[in-house]
C-alpha cells in the first residue's frame, strides 16, 4: 500500500490530468457533485456520491453513431466515429464500479457494442472507498463492500492522508507513474477506517434490506403479485429513476433529419415512458403498472437470470433520493420480498 | 484569404390572404427585396405554431419574420389577434433566455402593401446581417 | 408546523368513508424516509389509520391524480388539497379533465412545506425526523440529534406563497387564510434586469443540466395531454433525450408556452426536478408578462375563465412593444 498527504492531492491530480484526460467528482453550485473534466482549481468533492454515476462517460445520454449524406439518388454513408483516447475516472464509488460491471455484461457480450467498448478499453478507474455512507445507501443488500479494493486502483481518504492500492496491472502502472508523490505505507489506518465504516453501515436505515427473495427464475413468483397495483399507483411515469440509475442501459436509436442528410444517433430511453419499445401497435406495456413492473423485474429477476445471479441494482440510492413521489426499489423489495416463495 | 460575406437566411411566414399577396405585389411592381428571404405560405398567421419558429432557427435560419393581415382584417376574423398575443409571449421568452430579440419580428402587411413588404424585408435583412450568424439558437447537426 | 393535525384529517376521511360520502381517499403516506411523502389512494379505513400522513413534507400536489383515479374508479373521491393545490384543481375543472361531482375536496390550511433538499444540505445521514412544534428534531448518523427550524427549510415556492386562501373546497379544516402579497416575481425581474449575455449564460448553465427525465412535464397539473408532442414519433419534434443545447431549449420553451396562461404557479416542476433547475422561473415569466400586458390573471382562481392565450382584445400591444417594454427604465 502507498500513501500521500491529502494536501498534495491538487498537485497529484494536476499531474494526472496533464498526462491523460481526467474526470473526477466536483461540487456544483447546486449543492451536488458531478463527474467533471479536471480544470485548474477543481477540488475532489467530498460528497457521499455524485448526482449521476460515471455511466455518462462510457454510455453518454446521446451519441451520434453514423451519418448519411444524400445527393440526388445516391446515399453516402459517413463514418463519424472518432479515435478514443485514454482517460482516467477518479473517485468512483464502489457501487458505481459494480454498476460498470453490470453495463459490461450487456455491452461487451456478443455482439459487442463497439462504441462502449472503445471507451471501456481506454479507461482507468480509480475507486474511492466510502467512509461516510448516507441514509439512501444500501449497497450491502447486493453484497458490495464499499470499503474494499476494486476498480483498477482504490484510494482510501482519511483525515490527512490518501492511501492507494492497485487492483490490476494497469493500476500498478498508473501508481508507478505517480511514484514521485507516493510513499510506502502500512494498512493500519485503512483497516481502522474500514472497521469504522462497517459500523456506520450497520446503522443505516436500509441495512436489513435483503435481496435473497429475488433472482433468476422468480418471474412467476412476482409477475402477478397483487402489490404492483398499489406500488405503481402514484408513479408519474417520468424517467428520473432510470436516468439517474448507474446501471440502466436501455436506449433508442433514431434518425435526425438535418435538412441535407441524416444523423443516426442513440439516446437513453426509459421503460417508464409510454413510447418505450414502441411497435406498430404501440407500446406493448399498456399501463404504468406494467411499465413500473418491468423496471423492477428487470433489475431483480430478468437480469440476474441471464447474468449468473448478478442483480442490476447496486444500491447507490440515487433513485431513492430523486424520485418525485418517493417510490423506489427499496420499497418494492420490502413489499414483495416479505412473502416471496 | 478572402472573407466570405455573411448572408443571413431569413424565413418569412406569410399569411395567404394578405402578406403573401403583398409579396406578390412587390414582385409585380419590380420592388427589390433580398433573395435571402425564404417565404413560407401559411393559411393564416395564426397557423404558425411557436414550434415552427424554433424549428426554423434549428434548421439554420438567422432571423424569422411572421407577416399577417392587419388587426381587424383577418380573413378568419380573429386569427391574427391570437397570433399577436402568442408571438408577444414567445418573443419575450426568447429575450428572457438571452436570445437576440432582433432576430424575430411580427409585421402586419396587407395585400395592397407591396412597398411595405419590400421595405420590411430590406430592413429586417439589414438588421439580421448586422447581428451576424445565429449562434444562440442553433443546432450544430444542421450546420455540418 | 401545520395548523391542523394529522388526526383532524384522518377523522374527516374516516367519517366520510364510513357515512358513504366517498369510496376512496387521496392523501399521502410516508415515503421511504421521514422527510418524504408518497401520494396514496386509500379505500380501507385500517390502512388509512396506519399509513396516512400529514406533516411538513406533504408538498406533492394531488390534484392531477384525480384525472386518472376518477376514470378508473367508481364512486366519489375525497382529496386533501392545500391552498395552492386548489388552483390546479380549478384549472383542471376549467379544462374539463374530470367531473366536479366525482370529487369531495377537503381544504387543508398550509403553513408552507419543508424542502427535503434543504434538510439534507443541513444534516448528513438522516435516520429519523420528528416534528416538535415549529422545529424538526433530526436524528443523524454523524452529528447526533439536531434541531432545525421548519422556517429555515421552507421550499422556495412557499417562501413566495401566492395564496393561503383555498380557491375551492367542499369542507374546510381549520381557518381560511388570505391571498398573499408575495414577491414571487422578484426573481424574474432580477433576470430581466441582466444583460442579454448574462441571461443567456444563466439559462445556458441551468438548462444544460437537464437530463430530459420529463418529471416536470409528468408532474405538471397543466400538462394533461393524452400524448405529448415530445413523446410522439409522428409529431416531427419528438425528442427523447436532450440531444444538444438546441433541444434542451426547444423543450423548455415549448413546454412553458403550452402551459402559459394555464399554469397556476404551483411550483411542482421545480420541486421534482432532479437536477435542481428553477423551472418555475420560466412559467412565472409568462405569468408576469400576461399580468402586465393583458391584465392580472390568476389561472385557477375561478372555474370557467378563459385563459389569456386563447383570448384577445382589439387593442392588445404589439409583440414588438411587449418585448421592448422596460427598455427605457
Amino acid at each position: 500500500m502507498r500513501k500521500c498527504a491529502l494536501s498534495v492531492m491538487p498537485d497529484l491530480l494536476r499531474a494526472v490530468a496533464e498526462a491523460t484526460p481526467l474526470y473526477l467528482p466536483v461540487d456544483t453550485d447546486k449543492g451536488d457533485a458531478l463527474f467533471t473534466r479536471w480544470f485548474e482549481g477543481a477540488d475532489w468533492s467530498g460528497a457521499c456520491n455524485t448526482a449521476r454515476g460515471p455511466k455518462d462517460l462510457f454510455f453518454p445520454q446521446t451519441e451520434d453513431l453514423v451519418a448519411f449524406k444524400t445527393a440526388g439518388k445516391t446515399v453516402e454513408v459517413l463514418d463519424i466515429r472518432r479515435e478514443q483516447e485514454d482517460f482516467v475516472v477518479f473517485g468512483v464509488r464502489p457501487c458505481d464500479v459494480k454498476a460498470i460491471e453490470v453495463l459490461d455484461r450487456v455491452f461487451l457480450s456478443e455482439p459487442v457494442d463497439s462504441f462502449y467498448a472503445a471507451r471501456r478499453n481506454h479507461a482507468l478507474i480509480v475507486t474511492a472507498a466510502c467512509s461516510r455512507p448516507t441514509e439512501t445507501c444500501f449497497c450491502g443488500t447486493f453484497g458490495i463492500d464499499p470499503t474494499a479494493l476494486c476498480g483498477d486502483v482504490t484510494v482510501w481518504k482519511t483525515e490527512d492522508h490518501v492511501y492507494w492500492q492497485a487492483a490490476t496491472e494497469q493500476g500498478e502502472r498508473f501508481l508507478a507513474a505517480l511514484d514521485g508523490f507516493l510513499e510506502d505505507a502500512d494498512d493500519t489506518a485503512v483497516t481502522a477506517q474500514r472497521a469504522q465504516t462497517a459500523a456506520l453501515l450497520s446503522r443505516l436505515p436500509l441495512h436489513s434490506l435483503r435481496a435473497d427473495a429475488f433472482g433468476g427464475g422468480k418471474t412467476e413468483a412476482f409477475f402477478d403479485h397483487p402489490a404492483w397495483d398499489t406500488l405503481s399507483q402514484s408513479c408519474l411515469g417520468c424517467g428520473t429513476c432510470t436516468f439517474v440509475c448507474p446501471t440502466c442501459q436501455c436506449y433508442d436509436i433514431k434518425d435526425f433529419d438535418t435538412g441535407h442528410g441524416v444523423v443516426r444517433y442513440r439516446c437513453w430511453d426509459s421503460c417508464m415512458y409510454s413510447d418505450f419499445t414502441k411497435m406498430a401497435h404501440g407500446n406493448p406495456r399498456l399501463t404504468q403498472k406494467e411499465r413500473f413492473r418491468q423496471r423492477f423485474m428487470h433489475k431483480l429477476v430478468y437480469y440476474p437470470e441471464n447474468n449468473d445471479g448478478l442483480f442490476s441494482c447496486v444500491g447507490c440510492g440515487r433513485c431513492l433520493a430523486k424520485c418525485p413521489i418517493s417510490m423506489n426499489i427499496a420499497t418494492v423489495m420490502n413489499t414483495l420480498g416479505g412473502d416471496a416463495r | 484569404m478572402q472573407v466570405k460575406e455573411f448572408k443571413p437566411l431569413i424565413v418569412a411566414f406569410c399569411c395567404n390572404w394578405c402578406s403573401y399577396a403583398g409579396a406578390d405585389l412587390a414582385g409585380n411592381n419590380r420592388l427589390n427585396y433580398p433573395a435571402e428571404v425564404k417565404i413560407i405560405r401559411v393559411p393564416c398567421s395564426c397557423r404558425v405554431n411557436p414550434t415552427f419558429i424554433l424549428r426554423a432557427f434549428q434548421r439554420g435560419a438567422d432571423g424569422v419574420i411572421l407577416c399577417g393581415c392587419h388587426p381587424g382584417d383577418c380573413h378568419y376574423t380573429s386569427g391574427n389577434y391570437y397570433t399577436r398575443r402568442r408571438m408577444a409571449m414567445l418573443f419575450s421568452m426568447l429575450d428572457y433566455l438571452g436570445i437576440e430579440r432582433e432576430r424575430t419580428r411580427v409585421e402586419w402587411v396587407s395585400a395592397a402593401e407591396g412597398a411595405k413588404f419590400a421595405a420590411t424585408m430590406n430592413d429586417f435583412v439589414q438588421t439580421v446581417t448586422a447581428l451576424g450568424e445565429n449562434k444562440r439558437l442553433e443546432d450544430l447537426r444542421c450546420k455540418a | 408546523m401545520q395548523s391542523v393535525t394529522r388526526q383532524d384529517l384522518l377523522d374527516t376521511a374516516l367519517e366520510k368513508l364510513a357515512d358513504g360520502t366517498v369510496s376512496h381517499v387521496l392523501g399521502w403516506s410516508r415515503g421511504t424516509f421521514d422527510y418524504e411523502a408518497t401520494p396514496t389512494l386509500f379505500s380501507d379505513p385500517d390502512t388509512l389509520r396506519t399509513a396516512f400522513v400529514w406533516n411538513d413534507f406533504c408538498g406533492a400536489n394531488l390534484s392531477k391524480y384525480l384525472i386518472k383515479h376518477t376514470r378508473r374508479l367508481e364512486g366519489r373521491l375525497l382529496v386533501f388539497l392545500k391552498p395552492c393545490d386548489t388552483y390546479s384543481f380549478n384549472q383542471l375543472l376549467t379544462e374539463h379533465r374530470f367531473e366536479r361531482e366525482r370529487v369531495f375536496v377537503v381544504g387543508v390550511p398550509c403553513n408552507g412545506m419543508a424542502d427535503p433538499r434543504k434538510l439534507k444540505a443541513q444534516a448528513d445521514g438522516i435516520l429519523s425526523v420528528t416534528a416538535e412544534g415549529d422545529t424538526l428534531s433530526v436524528e443523524t448518523l454523524y452529528d447526533g440529534t439536531r434541531t432545525l427550524a421548519v422556517a429555515d427549510l421552507l421550499e422556495e415556492r412557499c417562501l413566495t406563497c401566492k395564496s393561503r386562501r383555498h380557491a375551492a373546497y367542499d369542507l374546510l379544516l381549520g381557518e381560511e387564510g388570505e391571498v398573499q402579497d408575495s414577491a414571487r416575481f422578484d426573481e424574474v425581474a432580477a433576470i430581466e434586469a441582466m444583460s442579454p449575455d448574462e441571461r443567456f449564460a444563466f439559462w445556458q448553465k441551468e438548462l444544460s443540466r437537464c437530463i430530459r427525465c420529463n418529471a416536470c412535464r409528468d408532474v405538471c397539473p397543466a400538462c394533461t395531454c393524452e400524448q405529448c408532442v415530445f413523446g410522439n414519433p409522428s409529431s416531427g419534434v419528438e425528442n427523447k433525450a436532450a440531444s444538444n443545447e438546441f433541444e434542451e431549449k426547444l423543450f423548455h420553451i415549448i413546454r412553458a408556452l403550452h402551459v402559459a396562461g394555464r399554469c397556476t404557479d404551483c411550483g411542482e416542476c421545480s420541486r421534482v426536478c432532479p437536477q435542481g433547475i428553477p423551472l418555475h422561473l420560466l412559467n412565472r415569466k409568462f405569468i408576469k408578462e400576461i399580468n402586465e400586458n393583458y391584465g392580472v390573471y390568476q389561472a385557477g382562481a375561478e372555474v370557467g375563465t378563459r385563459a389569456p392565450l386563447v383570448d384577445f382584445t382589439l387593442d392588445d400591444p404589439e409583440a414588438e412593444t411587449v418585448v421592448r417594454r422596460g427598455d427605457d427604465a
